[in-house]
Order: C-alpha cells, then sequence, then structure tokens
C-alpha cells in the first residue's frame, strides 16, 4: 500500500528552561492510503500538538513529517498555505464555516482558492452534497442550519478539492449524539466510497471506534495501537474501552 | 493597582488605539492652530482695517469652534465606545474575578484621563508646530511681508483647547461609566460567540427602491442647476436637501443587496479567488453601515463643497479686484446743490493730491423702470425671478459721460446713434435677463422719444468701483435724451497723487477726513474695497478649511475604527482561509479590496454629489466671478488625498497587523 503520511521521530516542547514540558516525545507512525485513523488520548497528552504539527500550523522541533513526497517540515511561507490548499483537508470542532457564506459557497470557495475553473465548480458541489445528504442545505447559511449539518458542509468542503488527506479534529465534540452518528457514517462513506484517507483526533470511543486502526497516545508517546481488522463496530468499541481503561483515571472523563 | 492596571491596558492596546490617538491628536492640533490665528498676526505689519477684520474673523473662528468641538465630542464617544466594545471579554473577566462595577468605572476613568493628557500634550506640540506653518498662509492671505519670522506661541488658544476638550473627555468618562454600570456580565461573556444573521434583502425590492432613489437623486440634482427657477423661495432649498440626504440613505441600502445579486450572475468573477468571500464581506458591511454611510456620504460632500467654494472665493476675488477697482478713489452724492468738486476745493483739496479726476451725474426716469426695459419679456422673467424689483427706476449715464469714464478705466468705448441705446452691465445672471429684452430688440422711451437697443446683448462694463462683479445694468443714451432735472447722483472718480505707498495712505487719511465732514458725501476708495475683499476672502476661507478638515477628519475616523473592529472580530474568518490554503498575497488582497471599497463608496457618490453641489454654489455666489473654480478644487482634492488616503492606508497597514498569524 502506498504511504500517505509519514512521521518519523518528531519532537515538540512547550514551556521554557526552568518547566520544559514534552509534547511530543520522538514521535513516529505511518498512515497508508484510504486508511481511516484515529487518534486517542487525553487532555494533555499532545494529540491537538501533534494534528497542529502534520497539518503545517505548528512547527516540530525535531524530526520529519511527509506527506506522499514532501518533507513538510522544510516547507516555508506560502510554500505551507500551498501544500496545505493542495494536500490537506480539515473539519474542526467548530465547524469553521464562514458564517457570511452559504454552504453552497462556503464549498466554492475551497474550490475557488486553488484556482479552479469556476464552470466545473457547481457539479462537483452537486456531486458532493449529494453522496453526503445535504443538498437541501445547499443555499442555507450557518445560522440557518443544525450542528450535524453544519459538520457535514465542512466535510464535505474537506473532500471537494480531492486532498490527500483529511485531517479531523474532534469533530464530533460539538454534536449531540444523534448528529454525531450521522458524521461517522458520512466519514465513513467518504473513507469506503471516495476513497478518501482520514486522520481523526478524538477522546471519545465511540467516535473512534468507526475508525479502522486506533492509535493512543500518553504523554507525547504511543501508548498502544489497534487495529479493527473484521470486528464489528460494537466488538472494536469494546476493545477500544478496555485499552482506555488501562490508560487510567485520565481518559474515563471521556466516556 | 487600578493606575497601573489601566497604564498596562493602555500600553498593550496601544495598537488598537492608533487610530483613535491620531484622531485626537490632530483634532486638538487643529483646534489650537485655528483658535491662534489672531495671535499669529500680531508680529506682522497691517492696518488697522485688516486688523478689525482679523478681529472679527477671530470672533466668528470661536464661535465654529464650539460646533466643532460638539462634532469632535460625538466623534470622541462613538470611538471610545468602539473600543470599549472590543473590551467586553476583559470587563466580564474583572468582573468574574469580583471586582465590583466601580472600580471597572475607575480603570477607566484613568485611562481616559491618560490618554486625553497623552493627546493633549501630542496635539498641541503638533498644533504649534502646524501654526507656524498656518502663519505664512495667513500671511499670504492678508498680503502681509512676513520677513521676520518668529516663533509664536498661543497662550490663550492652549487654554482654550485644554478647556474644550477637557469637556469633551469628562463627558466620554461620565458616558463610559454609564455603559459599564448598564451592562450584565453574560453579555459581557458572550460578545462575539454569537454567529452573524444574514438577512438578504429582496432583490425586486432592492432595485425598485434603487431605481427610485436615482430619480430621487436626478430630480435634487435638476432642481440645483437647470431647473433652479423652480426653486422660488428660500425655504424650497430644503427639498433638494430632503431629497439629496433621503436618496443617498436608500442608495446605501439597496446597494449591498443589489451588489452582490449582479455580481452573483456572473460565477466566472464571482467564483474566482476569494471574490465571494470579499463580496459577501463588503455587502454585510455595508448592510450593518447603512446610516453611518450615508452620513459620511453628505459630510464628505459639505467638505468637498465648503473647501472648493471657499478656495475659488478667495482666488476669484483677488482676481477681480485689479479689473474692478482701477481707480483710487470715487465719491457720490445725490446732495445736487454744489458739486463735488467744489466742495473738495472747498476743502483744499485739489491737483495736489488728486490726479485724473472726473465728475458726471447718474440720471434717472421715473417713468422707465425695469419692468418697462424689459418689455415683453418681463412675463417670462417674472415666473422665473419673481423675487426681482421690478418697479425700480433704472440708471441712466450719458454716453459721452461714461466713455471718458471707460478710458480712465481702461474699458472699451463706444458710439450712438441719436436714436439708439445700450445697456452695460457684468452680473452674469442679469446680464441673462437683459439679453432676453435686447434680443427682442425692446425699445425705451425717455421724455417722449423711443430708443433702439444698438446691441442685442449687454456689453460689459461697470461704474461704481467694487469687489465683485455687481453692476446689474447701466442705460447708455445720447447726450441729448436727458436733461439736468433728471440728475439724482453726482459722481467723482480720481486717482492719487503719489508715488509711494506712504504718500497714497496720506492721501488717504485726508480724503477720508473730508468725506466724514461732509456726510452727504459717500466715499469708496481703492484701498478699502482690498482690504475689504481681503478679509472676506480669508475669512471664508479659514471658515471653510476649519470646517471641512474636521468633518473630513471625523468621517475618515467613523470609517477607520469600523473597519478596523471589523478587521478584529472577523480574525478567525482570516485563519480560517489561510488553512484551506489561500495565500497570504491573496488574502491581504482581499482586505485591500474590502477597505478600498468601504472607503471609496461613500466618497465616490459625495463626489457626485459635489459636482452638482458645486454647480449651485457658482450659481448662488456668481457675483464672485468662477475662473480659478479649477485650482481650488485640485486643492480640495490635494486635502482630501492627503486625510482621507492617510486614514485609508493606516486602517489597511493596522488591520493587517490585525489578522497577520502570529507565530
Amino acid at each position: 500500500m502506498e504511504k500517505i503520511l509519514q512521521v518519523e521521530k518528531i519532537e515538540k516542547y512547550y514551556g521554557n528552561k526552568g518547566s520544559l514540558t514534552k509534547a511530543l516525545d520522538r514521535l513516529s507512525f505511518q498512515v497508508e492510503k484510504q486508511e481511516f485513523v484515529a487518534i486517542m488520548g487525553a487532555s494533555g497528552s499532545g494529540k491537538t500538538t501533534l494534528l497542529n504539527c502534520i497539518s503545517t500550523i505548528d512547527k516540530v522541533a525535531a524530526g520529519h513529517i511527509y506527506v506522499g513526497d514532501t518533507d513538510i517540515t522544510k516547507l516555508k511561507g506560502n510554500q505551507l498555505n500551498r501544500f496545505r490548499r493542495e494536500n490537506i483537508g480539515f473539519i474542526f470542532q467548530d465547524f469553521n464555516l464562514l458564517d457570511t457564506l452559504t454552504a453552497y459557497e462556503n464549498m466554492a470557495l475551497a474550490l475557488s482558492i486553488q484556482q479552479e475553473d469556476p464552470s466545473k465548480i457547481a457539479t462537483k458541489i452537486e456531486e458532493i452534497a449529494s453522496s453526503l445528504g445535504i443538498t437541501k442545505v445547499l443555499q442555507k447559511y450557518p445560522y440557518q442550519m443544525s450542528g450535524g449539518e453544519k459538520q457535514r458542509v465542512a466535510a464535505a468542503r474537506a473532500i471537494i478539492t480531492k486532498p490527500k488527506i483529511i485531517l479531523a479534529d474532534e469533530p464530533t465534540g460539538a454534536l449531540d449524539s444523534k448528529s454525531a452518528k450521522m458524521l461517522l457514517e458520512s466519514l465513513d462513506k467518504l473513507n469506503r466510497d471516495l476513497a478518501a484517507t482520514i486522520l481523526m483526533v478524538t477522546h471519545d470511543a465511540f467516535t473512534a471506534s468507526y475508525a479502522s486502526r486506533v492509535i493512543f497516545i500518553k504523554d507525547g508517546k504511543i501508548f498502544n495501537e489497534l487495529y479493527r481488522g473484521n470486528d464489528t463496530r460494537k466488538e472494536f468499541f469494546d476493545r477500544i474501552i478496555d485499552v482506555v481503561t488501562l490508560l487510567g483515571g485520565d481518559l474515563s472523563d471521556a466516556l | 493597582m487600578l493606575c497601573k492596571l489601566s497604564l498596562k491596558n493602555i500600553k498593550k492596546s496601544f495598537k488598537d488605539y492608533t487610530i483613535y490617538f491620531f484622531t485626537l491628536i490632530l483634532g486638538v492640533a487643529i483646534f489650537y492652530v485655528f483658535n491662534s490665528i489672531d495671535s499669529q498676526t500680531v508680529m506682522m505689519n497691517l492696518s488697522d482695517s485688516k486688523r478689525e477684520i482679523i478681529q472679527m474673523m477671530t470672533n466668528m473662528l470661536s464661535g465654529i469652534s464650539v460646533f466643532i468641538s460638539i462634532v469632535l465630542g460625538f466623534l470622541i464617544i462613538y470611538a471610545s465606545r468602539f473600543l470599549m466594545r472590543r473590551r467586553h471579554k476583559e470587563f466580564g473577566l474583572y468582573m468574574l474575578l469580583g471586582m465590583n462595577k466601580s472600580s471597572i468605572s475607575k480603570i477607566l476613568l484613568l485611562e481616559t484621563f491618560f490618554i486625553g493628557l497623552l493627546s493633549l500634550v501630542v496635539g498641541l506640540g503638533l498644533g504649534v508646530i502646524l501654526s507656524q506653518v498656518m502663519s505664512l498662509l495667513v500671511a499670504n492671505m492678508f498680503e502681509a511681508d512676513m520677513t521676520q519670522f518668529r516663533f509664536v506661541f498661543s497662550q490663550s488658544a492652549m487654554i482654550k483647547t485644554i478647556i474644550y476638550f477637557g469637556i469633551i473627555y469628562v463627558i466620554v468618562m461620565i458616558f463610559n461609566t454609564i455603559i459599564v454600570n448598564k451592562c450584565k456580565l453574560i453579555d459581557l461573556l458572550q460578545t462575539g460567540r454569537h454567529s452573524e444573521n444574514i438577512k438578504i434583502k429582496n432583490p425586486y425590492l432592492c432595485t425598485i427602491i434603487f431605481i427610485i432613489a436615482v430619480i430621487m437623486l436626478g430630480i435634487s440634482y435638476y432642481l440645483v442647476t437647470g431647473g433652479i427657477q423652480y426653486l422660488q423661495d428660500a425655504s424650497s432649498i430644503f427639498i433638494p436637501i430632503i431629497l439629496g440626504c433621503l436618496s443617498t440613505f436608500l442608495i446605501f441600502w439597496s446597494l449591498s443587496g443589489l451588489l452582490l445579486k449582479i455580481l452573483m450572475a456572473y460565477p466566472k468573477l464571482y467564483y474566482k479567488n476569494l471574490n465571494c468571500f470579499t463580496l459577501r464581506q463588503v455587502s454585510s458591511k455595508i448592510n450593518t453601515t447603512v446610516i453611518s454611510m450615508s452620513v459620511i456620504c453628505i459630510m464628505l460632500f459639505i467638505t468637498i463643497c465648503v473647501s472648493a467654494s471657499a478656495l475659488s472665493l478667495k482666488n476669484s476675488m483677488n482676481a477681480n479686484l485689479t479689473e474692478l477697482a482701477p481707480m483710487d478713489i470715487s465719491l457720490s452724492t445725490s446732495n445736487l446743490d454744489q458739486p463735488i468738486t467744489t466742495q473738495l476745493s472747498n476743502a483744499n483739496i485739489t491737483s495736489q493730491q488728486l490726479k485724473d479726476a472726473f465728475e458726471f451725474y447718474w440720471y434717472q426716469d421715473p417713468n422707465l423702470t425695469i419692468k418697462s426695459t424689459l418689455g415683453t419679456a418681463y412675463d417670462i422673467l417674472y415666473q422665473q425671478y419673481p423675487y426681482l424689483q421690478y418697479d425700480a427706476p433704472e440708471d441712466i449715464i450719458r454716453i459721452s459721460d461714461y466713455n471718458q469714464l471707460a478710458s480712465l478705466y481702461g474699458q472699451p468705448t463706444y458710439t450712438l446713434a441719436e436714436d439708439e441705446y445700450m445697456i452695460i452691465a457684468n452680473f452674469d445672471s442679469w446680464i441673462s435677463i437683459r439679453n432676453q429684452a435686447l434680443s427682442n430688440r425692446e425699445s425705451i422711451t425717455i421724455k417722449g422719444k423711443t430708443y433702439v437697443p444698438k446691441y442685442t446683448s449687454c456689453q460689459e462694463g461697470f461704474v461704481i468701483m467694487e469687489g465683485n462683479h455687481t453692476n446689474t445694468g447701466i442705460i447708455l443714451v445720447p447726450d441729448e435724451a436727458v436733461d439736468s432735472s433728471m440728475r439724482y447722483v453726482d459722481y467723482f472718480v480720481a486717482n492719487y497723487q503719489a508715488t509711494s505707498d506712504q504718500e497714497k495712505e496720506n492721501i488717504e487719511q485726508q480724503m477720508l477726513t473730508f468725506a466724514q465732514n461732509n456726510n452727504t458725501i459717500m466715499i469708496n476708495t481703492k484701498l478699502d474695497i482690498y482690504e475689504a475683499s481681503i478679509g472676506l476672502g480669508a475669512i471664508v476661507t479659514f471658515i471653510g478649511l476649519y470646517l471641512g478638515i474636521i468633518f473630513l477628519i471625523s468621517s475618515a475616523a467613523i470609517l477607520a475604527l469600523k473597519e478596523l473592529s471589523d478587521s478584529a472580530d472577523n480574525k478567525q474568518r482570516y485563519t480560517m482561509l489561510r488553512k484551506l490554503g489561500a495565500d497570504e498575497k491573496l488574502i491581504n488582497r482581499s482586505l485591500l479590496q474590502q477597505i478600498a471599497i468601504f472607503f471609496l463608496l461613500p466618497l465616490a457618490l459625495a463626489t457626485i454629489h459635489s459636482i452638482f453641489g458645486i454647480m449651485f454654489s457658482n450659481y448662488i455666489f456668481e457675483t464672485f466671478g468662477n475662473e480659478k473654480l479649477l485650482v481650488s478644487i485640485l486643492m480640495t482634492a490635494c486635502f482630501l488625498i492627503i486625510i482621507y488616503g492617510g486614514y485609508f492606508l493606516i486602517t489597511y497597514f493596522c488591520s493587517k497587523n490585525i489578522i497577520r498569524e502570529r507565530a
């Protein structure tokens, strides 16, 4: 299988000489094409820092991150913007849709930033919208949509540019359980039908159970790793819970 | 502790406060400069009559200063409320930590005090420097020589500035205290949380409103230019003013919806780069600021008109003077017992003092009124200009007298056949009235004899020396047409027998004493006309500049503050764009486009308004001539570009700074 993301011994520190915190401690892992990976960890375990480093929003102190063949730790300035534009799709906890634009325009903007031919925009949006079941809300503004709809629009915006990898930061964090389920099924669909590679950060075992692989992080290091294999979602969920229990009290608040 | 907190707050938010500081400092400096004009003239070598004019101007400027301080007061209160809103979270945090409202008020009080103090000190410093430049302008206006340059500092202007701005700051403090006492903790903490509700206006309604607004605007433009005759009396001028204000508001109201709708119809353009984001931003900005945009547009309109007209008045008045006051002195009396020449020689004023002397009479025939001169054109003209005095008798001068005067004035001379008459005038709107009658070849009757016009239009000319074109028409007739019984004014002109300015002043003084002793005699001297004209020009110019600059600063500051607070509120949106992979260049361009549209829109409409406004003021002040209008419009444009453009640039760079990602 083709490797999409390769993280090699990355390090990241916070604080000053007096009190140094290792947010990421020589962390390494790989994500292959069409994988759906969840990263779990308690708050402070370094999972958001990891995501920020992969998405080039933050910089690592040491180590390398390869997306495809590019070492993104060596990119600078507009190269970074360009890299993000062409390779990464984002889904955030608080949606981050532009509230002055309609759902349609939010998706169109992502394409027009990539200099997409305006005449092709409409067909692309309709295609994605129908597969995610958001055709009805296309002409609505974010304030007129439910949380679940907003997050699915955000997911559609992330996939519409055909990025190499979609990074999702606590995508179900601001959703009620029903909307969360619908979103996760949408992500699953993106993963299966549209061959999207997804890296998702979460502290919720239920959300993680939709992934094909779960990586557990503690104190900036990989603590454990689970493959779903041929398990049902329910079985996989139980296995995840076992690890969470092992991880200790830190994560129990997530349940 | 509170003191330390407020000092730290100012230091921390210095960047946010840049525009606020800039505006305060400019306000203080300009206030000082215009109130210190009289002390700038102290060391200048000026005549008494100029001093009087300066005294009058100072009084008028200090009257206007009250109005200016009210405008600035509103602006400062508006600005400080804007900045307050930016800090709701901070106040919320203080309250959450248990600080009571009176302590927060105290922090704000101290902050206002420190900012006020700092802006006063810097503003006065700047004002003192600017007033040195200003004194050059004052000297130029009053044609005083600035050979000895002296550093001027006006204590009275400084004290006045401190008192006025002190009052403004106290009012700001009171306002802030009221606001703090009224606010609720939950609102403070949740500011910025709620997402914007976008109301899209019905495009059809927008189109209809836009068309109505354009028609209304067209009517008011027509009323002040081509259709000026419909403005029958002074109060009807309010019709175009109200129509203009209303249509300005409606245009901005409809434009926000319309602009977006039109551009959305062009997907190639709309979905290119960040265009759709930019347009949405602009339209929501205009949407939420329709009233302020309209007010700013009207303020800019006033600024442009007032400064352009004021400057052109001054320019054209000076140009007129050399032409319109060719002789040193003119005397006139309606007491016909003794000719003026005799009275002068009785007073021992002879050719020792005066040369080129010439005396003649004005004639009137009670039956020859303006109405009768106009003939059949009267009915049409009465409808257009009902307020004119049509029953007044016409002034008549014999052609030989006029020719002699004209050769002294350096004007063309004329000949008339025995049954011909002609009219000289230089007041443009009267010329057009009289030309209608002349082109009808209206004849006039004096002493039973009929005269026909020699020319079909008025000839350029005047008799009474004055600062402006005010000759509404004098009828010239052959010498035999009138007799001595019809005389009503004795008129005398002469030049001074002098070579130096000093000698001229002496003779002038002698003549003034003569006129005082003979109270039936009216005196009119070149020097008098000159100084009165200079004074009027200076007053108009200074008041125009004062009002213009303050209005300009106010409107630019409001736009800048609104734009900056928007940038801060929308910071997240720009972060979002970056995450979507938009280049810095693209983002900055979008920001520049937004700010440019926001600044240019009211300016563009105001410029269109001004074209008609200036045409109207030109019509009203036609007496002043309009040769130098272009120069003054260019000067106004310079002012506009420097101040408005300055605010625009500061806004852009500050906004760029605000939305920049901190690495």
